[in-house]
């Protein structure tokens, strides 16, 4: 288990006040100014090295996102812009660090906003985070009042402004160029890359789009060197992640792990075990609603990081896990989130806006047992035709929950459905 | 899980009322604009509606026809976004707002009764709202809390760790105009496990003192539909 001391969010629960005073205290804004002072380059290196990978979803690595800005400032200012606007069902985790560690993120905004030569930072937080919004406005202004914030950010000789932009109500706007197209005022839907926002992005200047958590990792990274943070979790899968653990588990939380901790332990240790003991687990859903589920023989000795979980066909993406007990109806699972990711489709691509609809409605009948064997196999087959075939990855996304259920329990359904005709003949007799 | 989303389209609006920001929001709609680079300003569009509806309750026809003369924006520009963002009413709700999640975790854990105890309530479907206008029912998805799930959301604050009859108390004080405490309804801090910390157990029992401090009250409905912008 992680120990105490390399612990990045202490204040994950709120125990204490998150405002100023109590943050630096905590060890937030240290030496900030002699990070900076250390110089672009460095910075970057230094997060190349530690291999933070992003903590949004995609796992890439920050250093190298924060490399592909042009060097030096050109004609066109270049942005950061911080996605907060946390919707993956299962995801908790953004939310604990704006209310509780809202210095960290602020602190990491002028870092990174100084490692890509952006003097602006505007943080995306979803509109429902509402009272979460005012504790980060609080936090900027509290920064901006002892001139950690401003023109002279830290007195590093660094301008610095922080913004928020609420969005309201759309899971889209996650994605980061539907997040940019909204930031701008318009609908959220994702642009075709190329161009990337490194090149292009908001307001057509050069921007890089992080998840919260990564930018609030930062600070604390680069103060304890990238050679702790490395020395953290498995190869290739370095340093610290919040897990937030849903569903079925006696007691759900979000805490803080090492990467690559064993599932098995992390749900015991923290989420006092699965309801009803570990022999009653029937699934879990790793990584937020877009990862395949994996069934409990895989829960048994996977670990939770980037490469493990891909590994087993599925992904750490948000590291929401959702836990599933015997007692689920897991295709009525599914089919809650096939409706979700209907619900969501921005309607820009064909195959996603008819293709999670029909997904959807095909689910519906497969819960009651009304479908037939052979539509499970025309049903994998248009999630197939619908993956990979969109401008962003909702598609993948909704494609992706109906595989992963049928790669591990299509018996179940076949089961089903045969029940369902015996049931159907039997009463026509 | 068989009722369907009630969509909205600008048809649905009805009679425009007339919409003019207060001199206040004004204010607070030029303080916006300003964080946006020079000839930027649409992109204001969003908090900008967003302070319309805290003003008027919801979004009219005449309201975003207002911002659209304030950013320079063709109407349709807005409309388009204003029809986008599910956060946006199109028709009048009622003084309280009441979302529920129905998504995968708070599913899990069961949201089915939180909707049971809403309809119970209030007794009105998803999409509907009460005959005196004092609520509005609406399914909605993930709200980000699921780790206290299950969660519903009324106006700006949501209620976690919800049960049939706590969720049932809840909106009956709401009713009565009364400020229940918004936040998990079990006592727990924050994601905190609820039999305590797992980890930096000695920080949580410092401030277990902090625990036992009255928990943040509800703003009244009527201070959280004068509306304070926060960014």
């Amino acid at each position: 288990m992680l120990r105490d001391e390399d612990r990045i969010y202490t204040n994950l629960y709120g125990f204490q006040p998150w405002a100023l005073k109590a943050a630096k205290k905590r060890g937030d804004w240290d030496g900030t100014k002699a990070i900076l002072e250390k110089g672009r380059d460095w910075i970057v290196g230094e997060m190349k090295a530690a291999g933070l990978r992003g903590r949004g979803g995609a796992g890439f690595s920050a250093g190298l996102k924060w490399s592909f800005m042009p060097k030096g400032e050109g004609p066109l200012p270049h942005y950061l812009v911080v996605n907060a606007d946390e919707g993956e069902p299962g995801t908790c985790k953004d939310r604990d660090i704006l209310r509780h560690e809202p210095h960290k993120l602020v602190e990491g905004c002028l870092i990174a906003g100084f490692a890509i030569g952006a003097h602006a930072a505007y943080i995306y937080v979803r509109g429902e985070y509402y009272n979460e919004t005012k504790v980060l406005q609080e936090a900027i202004d509290e920064a901006y009042a002892a001139g950690l914030l401003g023109p002279n950010a830290c007195k590093s000789g660094w301008a610095m402004d922080v913004y928020i932009h609420r969005g309201m109500g759309a899971y889209i706007c996650g994605e980061e160029s539907a997040l940019i197209q909204s930031l701008e005022g318009k609908k959220g839907q994702p642009r075709a890359k190329p161009p990337f926002p490194a090149g292009v992005g908001v307001w057509g200047c050069p921007t890089t789009v992080n998840n919260v958590e990564t930018i609030a990792d930062v600070p604390t990274v680069l103060r304890r060197g990238a050679a702790w943070f490395a020395d953290l979790g498995p190869e290739n899968n370095n340093g610290t992640k919040i897990f937030c653990i849903s569903g079925h588990v006696e007691t759900p939380c979000c805490v803080e792990e090492e990467m690559g901790i064993p599932l098995k332990e992390l749900l015991k240790k923290h989420a006092g075990g699965v309801r009803g003991g570990w022999d009653n687990l029937l699934a879990v859903i790793p990584g937020g609603s877009s990862t395949p589920m994996i069934p409990k023989d895989v829960c048994d000795d996977v670990h939770m990081d980037f490469d493990s979980l891909r590994n087993v066909r599925s992904g750490l993406g948000t590291a929401a896990v959702i836990v599933m007990d015997k007692s689920t109806d897991l295709v009525a699972a599914i089919t809650r989130l096939a409706r979700f990711y209907m619900h969501e489709s921005c309607g820009q691509c064909t195959p996603c806006r008819e293709g999670t609809g029909w997904l959807w409605r095909t689910m519906v009948r497969m819960e009651k047992g009304e479908a037939t064997v052979a539509e499970i196999d025309q049903l994998l087959e248009v999630t197939r035709q619908i993956e990979g075939h969109t401008i962003c990855a909702l598609g993948d996304a909704a494609a992706w929950p109906i595989q992963g259920l049928f790669r591990h329990f299509r018996p179940e359904i076949e089961k089903r459905i045969a029940a369902r005709r015996a049931d159907a003949k039997h009463r026509a007799a | 899980m068989s009722e369907t989303y009630h969509v909205e389209t600008i048809e649905t609006v009805e009679t425009p009322e007339t919409f003019a920001f207060t001199a206040e929001n004004r204010k607070r709609a030029e303080a916006v604009i300003a964080k946006y680079p020079a000839g930027r300003q649409r992109s204001a569009v969003m908090p900008l509606l967003d302070l319309a509806q805290r003003q008027a309750g919801w979004l009219s026809r005449d309201a975003m026809d207002c911002v659209a003369g304030m950013l320079g924006m063709p109407p349709i520009k807005v409309y388009e976004v204003a029809t986008f963002y599910t956060m946006y009413n199109l028709k009048p709700v009622g003084r309280l707002h009441v979302q529920i999640c129905t998504n995968i975790s708070c599913w899990l854990r069961g949201a089915p009764e939180i909707v049971r105890a809403a309809k119970d309530v209030l007794g009105v479907a998803f999409g509907e709202t009460t005959a005196d206008g004092a609520a509005t029912l609406s399914e909605v998805e993930c709200l980000g809390a699921c780790a206290n799930a299950p969660v519903m959301q009324v106006n700006d604050d949501l209620y976690e760790d919800l049960t049939y009859d706590t969720a049932k108390a809840v909106l009956e004080a709401l009713l009565k105009g009364e400020a229940p405490p918004f936040g998990s309804q079990t006592g727990r801090r924050g994601s905190c496990p609820c039999k305590g910390a797992t980890t930096l157990k000695e920080l949580a029992g410092e401030h277990a003192a902090a625990e036992s401090a009255p928990a943040p009250k509800a703003k009244t409905a009527k201070s959280a539909k004068a509306g304070k912008e926060t960014s």
